[in-house]
């Protein structure tokens, strides 16, 4: 007859360490929670962390699902880190000027160990205005724009309009002649800006006397263009906010957005 | 209260009205919109390209204009009517073709192909004190508007 016997299980090096740095002053003062292995503790990860507590504390078994979510708000936002990294990294080779900004773009490619990096970003930037419009047609193919989530879905419309025009700002900076029409063409629409365009509805109604007071060089179009074309003012305008007033606003968008999510029920459920 | 209010929101829109002035610079790195293009005896028959890429226009000096049925000189402002793209000059075709989206026009600068909707602008064109041409892009005439048989749209030699 066999004898049986309990054994205290011998503590490994790494579980005695483990043990030790937990018990440290330093990791106490940054996690003030005990190891997430109940459900209060797990809780307690994603209420006392700055990052974590924007998303819900827990989520449908649907809310996971790839056939469900497809992933792409997910994908959109992994696209925004690839972008906010790369683009980094090229602003310490570009200068938003007439006489280098081209140069330095074909610099880029040419004289810069992995330049592929200018490639990532265009690339990127392409797929993050397709991941956008696919996540969109998601939320909207899944009813998930219904209240209660109505107005995370006009946060998502607004994040939509400043992707678009991330986009269209990084359209400019390579300084080429697609580049520099596309623009053109682009910012003539805000010559017809109702009242604030020089040649929009109502603008030519705004005068003193003879004295037009919406005219070509003080217009909605002036104001996007720092001229009266598409010029180095322009240039240095549209990248000031592609790399710092749109990623910018977005971001603040973003977290608003991913904490709304949590707020509004978790990711919606199957219909 | 009121008082305190009415103090923060007049500062509030004061700073916000000061930002928005501030995207409107008071002097612009541009090309001046009034120049001069030198002696009417410098330019032959035809399209000159001289001033395109400085200014934006192209000189025109004909034996007898469409609108104002005279010899002398119109000026083109080189910015197609569709998008706002600068066309080329195709010398061989005598037209005006715009790399955009395909509209051309006549050396008079009425559209007839592509999807321009309207003919391209001419500018103001008179004879300065010391002879020379003046070219004023600050005022342009569109045909449209019947506006080319005005009397500055056209310099009679």
């Amino acid at each position: 007859m066999a004898e049986t016997k309990t054994i205290a299980p011998q503590e490994g090096m790494s579980v005695r360490f483990w043990n030790w740095l937990t018990e440290t002053q330093v990791w106490k003062s940054v996690f003030r929670h005990d190891r997430p292995n109940t459900d209060r503790n797990r809780v307690l990860v994603m209420l006392s962390n700055v990052f974590l507590h924007l998303h819900p504390v827990r989520i449908r078994k649907s809310g996971v699902k790839l056939r469900y979510t497809w992933c792409m708000g997910g994908l959109s936002f992994f696209l925004f880190l690839v972008l906010t990294f790369t683009g980094l990294l090229l602003m310490f080779y570009y200068r938003p000027t007439l006489e280098y900004a081209y140069t330095d773009i074909v610099g880029l490619r040419e004289h810069v160990p992995l330049g592929i990096m200018r490639e990532m970003h265009r690339w990127g930037a392409h797929a993050m205005v397709i991941t956008v419009w696919l996540h969109m047609f998601r939320v909207f193919m899944t009813g998930s724009y219904k209240p209660p989530r109505e107005f995370n879905w006009s946060v998502g419309v607004i994040m939509l309009v400043l992707t678009l025009l991330l986009s269209f700002t990084g359209y400019l900076l390579p300084w080429d002649q697609l580049a520099i029409w596309a623009i053109t063409v682009g910012t003539n629409m805000a010559r017809a800006t109702p009242f604030l365009g020089h040649e929009g509805p109502g603008a030519a109604l705004l005068k003193l006397g003879d004295i037009p007071l919406v005219h070509a060089a003080d217009d909605a179009r002036f104001a996007l263009l720092g001229g009266t074309f598409v010029g180095e003012g322009a240039l240095l305008r549209f990248y000031v906010l592609h790399c710092v007033g749109f990623p910018l606003a977005i971001a603040v968008l973003m977290a608003v957005h991913f904490w709304r999510v949590r707020k509004d029920g978790g990711i919606s459920g199957p219909m | 209260m009121g008082l305190a209010w009415g103090a923060f929101s007049a500062a509030s829109a004061a700073a916000l009205a000061a930002t928005g002035r501030f995207m409107f610079p008071n002097v612009l790195n541009e090309p001046p919109q009034q120049f001069k293009i030198g002696l009417p005896g410098e330019y032959g028959m035809g399209v000159d390209e001289r001033f395109k890429d400085k200014f934006g226009i192209w000189i025109i000096r004909t034996p007898d204009d469409m609108a104002q049925h005279a010899a002398g000189f119109y000026i083109l402002v080189s910015t197609c009517t569709h998008l706002g793209c600068t066309p080329n000059y195709l010398s061989a075709e005598s037209k005006f073709k715009c790399p955009c989206h395909g509209s051309g026009f006549r050396l008079t600068g009425i559209n007839f192909e592509g999807p321009a909707p309207r003919p391209l602008e001419r500018a103001r064109v008179v004879l300065a004190d010391d002879g020379q041409i003046l070219v004023d892009k600050g005022k342009h005439y569109q045909f449209e508007l019947g506006q080319w048989i005005d009397p500055e749209a056209f310099l009679k030699v």
